[in-house]
């Protein structure tokens, strides 16, 4: 089997493992709604303050909603030995590793990106700042998953890997809520996204390169 | 001729004697130079005409600032080498590094924070230089919580390499985050293509500080590596010879 096959067919299995399990999918996506609804009922339901901070609030929950399905990413294949396999297998880790990641963003993230403009609305966002919102989040959440990848594959099998892959992961993922929730603000006091969103791509493009041959390296001792 | 081994000293066996006749030197140069750069830092530079006596506390903050960043590179360059190379001796060195960065961040935050009061007003502010220095403490603790919650040493040191290598992109990032967003905390006063903006009493005390804090760390380090070497060599013979000739004493 090639590698670009072996690549599509983990992604198509992972989806298809999804899909047979819905709930697993939705969990994330209702905390994402959950957490942001929560923020008027802390700060008051003011428009103009609401406007203020929904880039960030969003931000920090799209944030918090990626780390928590990071446990799903490897943990069952992990489970059941079909990581052991993959470890084995012919075809080069860091691809199956990038294929688990791929399918693991449009299971987790995307949805993200899709709900975020309705809850942008609930904000009173301009409709230019809700494109700039889900545009940076789309860009974004890779980066999330694919950090999160080496976390994940770091703390596999550990006690309290829940907790101690926050710990290591939440640091890592400040430049992308500095410069997602930035573009967001950028867009709505209308000075222009475009550096943000570039810093967001440059980020992207780096983590792409070098996130899923570091998660395959920390796969490998984990499982050693 | 015999041939110079440089890796002679990597085996643990040969570097902790070595490490133990190094300590006193250290442990002496850190408190000469302290005394020297304290006694500059209050009774020789002058006070500053915009911030008064309360500048002074940069002969603190800024060498426990240069040394949280740069122990960082040094902790995730010996995590690389152990990773790369497998020399059991590099990764008790990240092991050893780590507490201290993260002491050294934590000062620099706590006497940053001293300095901001009577400068901007404000205990803390959301600046990118104290954001990161922050982010660089989050990835101290990060580091040691990995390596505690792994029992198997190999596993814990190879798993700290990884996360600290990742980390390390975070150091530049705090390194050039004053150009890249402009913000209220004052830019970099000590350059090597400009001519520095204070005054050279100043920056005497304030390098040889930092060189105090780096003798320092090296003490400390060093102490600390000893005790991790015997803790996960304590079943060689080796330490076994140390430990029985230790009681014939």
């Amino acid at each position: 089997m090639g590698s670009v096959d072996a690549f599509k067919a983990l992604v198509r299995r992972d989806l298809l493992l999804a899909m047979r399990r819905r709930a697993d999918v939705l969990t994330t996506l209702i905390f994402f709604v959950i957490v942001v609804s929560l923020f008027p009922l802390g700060v008051g339901p003011e428009l103009e303050t609401l406007r203020e901070i929904a880039p960030g609030v969003v931000w920090v929950a799209a944030l918090l909603a990626s780390m928590l399905a990071l446990g799903r990413l490897f943990s069952s294949d992990y489970a059941d030995g079909t990581l052991e396999q993959m470890v084995l297998a012919p075809q080069p880790l860091g691809l199956l590793v990038g294929a688990k990641i791929v399918a693991h963003w449009l299971v987790s993230g995307l949805p993200l990106v899709l709900i975020a403009p309705v809850l942008g609305i609930q904000y009173d966002m301009s409709w230019e700042a809700l494109g700039i919102l889900m545009l940076s989040l789309a860009i974004g959440t890779p980066v999330l998953g694919l950090i999160g990848a080496v976390g994940a594959a770091l703390t596999l099998g550990l006690r309290g890997g829940g907790v101690l892959v926050s710990l290591l992961v939440l640091p890592l993922y400040i430049p992308v809520l500095i410069f997602g929730a930035g573009a967001v603000d950028a867009a709505a006091t209308g000075t222009g996204a475009g550096a943000h969103l570039s810093l967001l791509g440059a980020f992207l493009a780096v983590s792409l390169f070098f996130a899923p041959w570091a998660a395959a390296l920390g796969l490998r001792i984990s499982l050693e | 001729m015999a041939k110079l081994n440089w890796f002679y000293f990597a085996a643990p066996n040969t570097f902790y004697p070595l490490a133990g006749k190094m300590i006193p030197w250290f442990t002496a140069a850190a408190l000469g130079l302290a005394a020297i750069g304290l006694y500059i830092g209050f009774f020789v530079a002058p006070t500053d005409f915009q911030q008064g006596e309360g500048y002074r506390i940069i002969f603190v903050h800024v060498p426990t600032a240069w040394m949280s960043m740069f122990l960082y590179v040094v902790m995730a360059f010996w995590a690389a080498i152990g990773l790369a190379f497998n020399t059991r001796l590099s990764s008790m060195m990240a092991q050893a590094i780590a507490p201290t960065g993260a002491l050294m961040t934590f000062l620099a935050l706590w006497t940053g924070s001293l300095w901001g009061k009577p400068m901007w007003g404000a205990w803390w502010v959301w600046d990118a230089r104290l954001t990161s220095e922050l982010i660089l403490l989050f990835l101290y603790i990060g580091f040691m919580a990995l390596q505690a919650s792994i029992d198997d040493p190999r596993r814990a040191d190879r798993a700290g390499a990884v996360l600290a290598i990742v980390g390390v992109i975070n150091v530049p990032i705090i390194y050039f985050s004053v150009q890249w967003w402009n913000t209220l905390h004052q830019g970099a006063s000590v350059s090597i293509t400009r001519s520095p903006s204070m005054a050279t009493t100043m920056l005497w005390g304030m390098l040889v500080m930092a060189l105090a804090f780096w003798m320092y760390s090296i003490a400390v380090v060093l102490v600390r590596v000893r005790a991790i070497i015997l803790e996960r060599e304590r079943n060689t013979d080796w330490v076994r010879d140390l430990k029985a000739r230790g009681a014939a004493k």
